[in-house]
């Protein structure tokens, strides 16, 4: 794999490839020494253009078990907020000898366009381009699943008839992006719920049926219910009319979280608005998997970065 | 390219009855024995050895799996290599004698990765290598306990190992060379 | 200076040696001969009236890093110009008489081309007061064209009083239609493909819309509407319907809106990002039978040069805009003619007779009887070039046309009977200009 630049590209095989991979992984952070010397000599350089700790963090984590060299770029106070260009930075990277860079950007087909300038010879992660796609989030996510639905024996498994419901500002999403082709690629059903405001225009072609009914959605019992964050500048763009109306329409309360069998998992990239788009209650439920995702953050970027960086110099 | 057999399926049920003696001899007993098996066929033969030693001494047969291809030397030199699953006993390796087990010792390297591997799961008490097949060159100092059969070949040649678990049936074949 | 040119194929069909001297067709037949005059052998090669480009952009003043006045002419004479009309998004902004005065003496001393400024409609361009247009008509660049393109006119009153007020002096308003309301933020044309990367839409509708209100506008109070850079299948719909209620409008299409699509923008190459954006197929496929039929009345280049660092980024942070001049004519050809939409004799009317009528530009009614001012160009339709940065003579190399295959070269160029481009090639500035002064020396004689 020369770069993750998105969920689009990735097929069936290759997905549980990397899910399978993400599993023994896994396994390291629970022996005592939670390292692997699988990368070692190898630099991994974190380019945020948007700040995200969260991300970021998971990444580093990732790539310091791989013993790997990490190198933190962010926004805030260095160069690239003084207006120094995706260039002349990338320019700068190579110089420096990075083999693989972490890219957050507020533009959407950023890391593409790195990918593809030959400014830099390095190994590229989307790490979440505006709202395009956050690849290694679809791919944590499918891990979860497939975890939760199959435990131990989960490797080579894919997620076929698996349904999930993606709840919430899909428009501006670009983790619904990713999640739709990889979920899809993977064999499973899913379908968004939101107000028409919310939902983007021409995607009829899409594996993905729409409603805007989050009670009936429910009512179908998916497997798996994602929630996801919701911003208040959208009020004031018009998109929804206040942050009320939004979470009595579209928000997981305690009243929909109890028609939910039992089962069906409730899921959320984080960072959530407690009291918003999820209440207090389904998000510390036990059918919530937001920590779990958190910790499987980890193992899917480990596997990534040891895609993207094992393997001879011929293959790139 | 002609191959040879070199061992049947009979000779290599003897000699691995022969090397559950030893280590049960070189260990005085089954106490404290786990036998880990390195991906692929070394998995297949692990189970064997296993099964031989629970028919000795009931119990004694414990097995497990040690994938070593993140402590490999070559990772660089190589397309991207999937790794395989590690499973370790549930009594863990620390203080245990672990039998790492193969089935061809050729360079050392795939023993020493496998040494290192341990390293960052535990700390036995010893370490001792099982493997059905030496065929020489070594490129590290690193030898064998238990041998199933010698076979001195030249580094043109090929050793296929065939397991009946894996490959439908149990043999040994030499090919290639200068002939 | 005198040009015999022999063998040459007039849009019509018929072949014709053509004498140009001393800034006019001097004679037109078979085996002229003129001694001292410069020959061109025109065999195998399509004359056209010198090429009329309603819809450039200069940058100068202001923007001398991405063009000037010299190097955008430049362009205009290897692409097969002989006029450009400059738009009025300059730094200071054409809207006021000394700086249109300023544009068109540039032209004029370069001797490339005639450039004809653009004023705007507003004063800055801020779409709130009225600019003096009186005077920029008034003064020695003569103008008759005004726009505020890059943006649009939107205030419904406002517009309505700019028709009304251009009638004074023959003057047509050309509007850049997008409603920016519905825009802010637009990266590309909306729809599947702008959802699936994840790139703010830039609806149809803003477009349409805009040229809905303005049509009636135009028909209420009985004015000229010029609409630029028709992009939809919409807005076609939209000019037929007005047409053919008598209303005076008349629009334009830029060469890559009828050849490339939004297809191009998958791979967030900033070369592809243009304002309108590129649509879809049937987009550019309506557009194409438009310009068939009459609907639409010209083509245009929206030349728009822009520097390396404008484009060498990410999409979101990219400029609007691509370089067209030098290869309009090969793009037309491949879009249109050889798809079988246009002849030739269609092409000299999109691109010369009729955006020099809108423009109300002298000169380009008649290009090859004898008597006629003599602009013209010379083109080889059967070539097949791989283009590349070497054929961009401007000062940017932003083209979407880099490393494709097109049809057609310009051979020669001849702009108030003299030449600017022989053999393919550009001629020096020092010649260029200095048959410019002459010419207008001879003028001012005569």
């Amino acid at each position: 794999m020369r770069h993750l630049l998105s969920t689009r590209d990735l097929g069936r095989d290759e997905a549980v490839a990397i899910l399978d991979v993400a599993e023994d992984m896994a396994d390291v952070a629970d022996r005592e020494i939670k390292k692997l010397p699988a990368l070692r000599g190898k630099t991994v350089v974190n380019l945020f253009f948007e700040d995200s700790t969260r991300t970021r963090i998971s990444f580093e984590a990732a790539a310091k078990r791989l013993s790997a060299d990490v190198i933190n770029f962010s926004a805030k106070g260095s160069s690239v907020s003084k207006g120094e260009s995706l260039k002349d930075t990338a320019q700068t990277l190579a110089a420096m000898g990075a083999d693989a860079v972490v890219v957050r950007h507020q533009a959407s087909g950023a890391p593409s366009v790195l990918a593809q300038s030959g400014w830099i010879d390095a190994g590229i992660v989307n790490a979440g381009d505006g709202t395009h796609e956050h690849p290694t989030q679809a791919l944590l996510d499918a891990f979860t699943i497939r975890r939760r639905l199959h435990g131990a024996s989960a490797r080579g498994r894919d997620l076929d008839g698996v349904t999930v419901t993606i709840v919430g500002d899909i428009l501006h999403s670009r983790v619904a992006r990713s999640n739709v082709w990889l979920l899809s690629a993977l064999g499973a059903h899913v379908s968004f719920v939101a107000p028409a405001t919310l939902v983007p225009i021409g995607i009829r072609g899409w594996p993905v049926t729409v409603g805007y009914d989050l009670d009936a959605a429910i009512a179908a019992k998916p497997d798996v219910v994602m929630m996801l964050r919701i911003q208040g500048e959208r009020m004031n763009a018009a998109f929804f009319p206040t942050a009320r109306e939004y979470a009595r329409q579209w928000g997981l309360d305690d009243e929909r979280l109890a028609k939910l069998p039992a089962s069906s998992l409730v899921m959320h990239p984080g960072p959530m608005n407690r009291g918003l788009e999820i209440s207090a209650k389904a998000a510390d439920s036990a059918q919530s998997t937001v920590l779990e995702q958190v910790a499987n953050g980890v193992s899917v970027r480990m596997a990534v970065l040891y895609l993207l960086l094992s393997g001879n110099a011929g293959e790139k | 390219m002609t191959a040879r057999l070199v061992l049947q399926s009979a000779d290599i049920t003897r000699a691995l009855t022969r090397i559950s003696h030893e280590i049960l001899e070189s260990n005085r007993g089954a106490s404290d024995l786990v036998l880990l098996g390195i991906p692929t066929r070394g998995i297949v033969l692990a189970r064997r050895i296993g099964e031989i030693l629970d028919s000795i001494e009931p119990g004694s047969g414990t097995v497990g799996f040690l994938d070593v291809t993140m402590y490999r030397d070559d990772l660089a030199k190589n397309p991207t290599r999937a790794p395989s699953p590690t499973q370790i006993p549930a009594g863990g390796i620390d203080g245990k004698t672990v039998v790492l087990v193969d089935d061809v010792l050729y360079s050392g390297r795939t023993i020493r990765a496998a040494l290192d591997a341990l390293n960052d799961i535990g700390r036995p008490r010893a370490v001792r290598l099982a493997a059905l097949v030496d065929r020489g060159h070594r490129e590290l100092p690193i030898r064998a306990d238990f041998v199933g059969k010698n076979l001195p070949t030249s580094s043109s040649e090929r050793i296929n190992v065939r397991l009946l678990e894996v490959d439908g049936v149990d043999e040994i074949t030499i090919e290639g060379g200068d002939a | 200076m005198s040009i015999l040119i022999t063998g040459a194929t007039l849009p019509d069909g018929t072949t014709t040696d053509l004498l140009v001297d001393g800034g006019v067709i001097a004679a037109t037949g078979s085996g002229l001969s003129a001694a001292g005059a410069t020959v061109i052998d025109a065999a195998g090669l399509t004359a056209l009236p010198g090429l009329v480009d309603l819809h450039t952009h200069l940058r100068e003043p202001g923007f001398e890093q991405s063009e000037t006045v010299l190097t955008g002419s430049r362009a205009a004479a290897i692409g097969g110009f002989t006029s450009v009309f400059a738009m009025a998004n300059t730094s200071p902004v054409s809207d006021t008489a000394g700086v249109v005065e300023q544009v068109a003496s540039l032209g004029a001393e370069h001797g490339y081309a005639t450039v004809r400024p653009i004023g705007a409609v507003t004063v800055g361009l801020k779409g709130q007061m009225l600019s003096e247009i009186g005077a920029m008509a008034g003064s020695r660049a003569n103008v008759r064209v005004f726009s505020d393109d890059g943006i649009c006119v939107s205030d419904p009153l406002l517009m309505r009083r700019a028709l009304e007020y251009v009638k004074t002096f023959d003057g047509v308003i050309a509007q850049h239609a997008q409603d920016p309301r519905l825009t802010e933020g637009a990266q590309m044309n909306e729809g599947a493909l702008s959802s699936e990367l994840g790139l703010a839409g830039w609806p149809a509708v803003a477009e349409e819309s805009i040229i809905a209100r303005d049509v009636l506008l135009a028909q209420h109070v009985g004015a000229r509407l010029h609409i630029c850079h028709l992009s939809t299948a919409g807005s076609v719909d939209v000019i037929r319907w007005a047409k053919a209620r008598g209303i005076d409008v008349t629009a334009e299409v830029t060469p890559h809106h009828l050849l490339l699509t939004e297809q191009l923008v998958r791979g967030y190459d900033s070369r592809y990002k243009v304002n309108p954006p590129l649509r879809r197929e049937e987009d550019v496929l309506a557009l194409r039978e438009a310009l068939a039929d009459g609907t639409i009345d010209i083509v245009a280049t929206d030349h728009a040069p822009h520097p390396l660092e404008a484009k060498e980024c990410a999409w979101d942070e990219a400029a609007n805009g691509m370089v067209g001049l030098e290869s309009a004519l090969s793009v037309v050809q491949a879009a249109v003619v050889d798809t079988g939409y246009l002849s030739f004799a269609d092409v000299a009317r999109v691109l010369s007779s009729k955006p020099a009528e809108i423009g109300r530009l002298a000169g380009y009614a008649s290009a090859f009887a004898v008597g006629d001012h003599a602009n013209l160009t010379l083109y080889d339709p059967s070539v097949s070039r791989e283009f590349g940065v070497e054929h961009l003579h401007g000062k940017s190399v932003n083209s979407p046309y880099l490393a494709r295959t097109l049809p057609g070269q310009v051979i020669a160029t001849i702009h108030d009977g003299y030449a600017t481009v022989l053999g393919g090639e550009l001629l020096p500035a020092e010649e260029v200009a200095r048959s410019a002064r002459s010419t207008s020396a001879e003028a001012a004689r005569g």
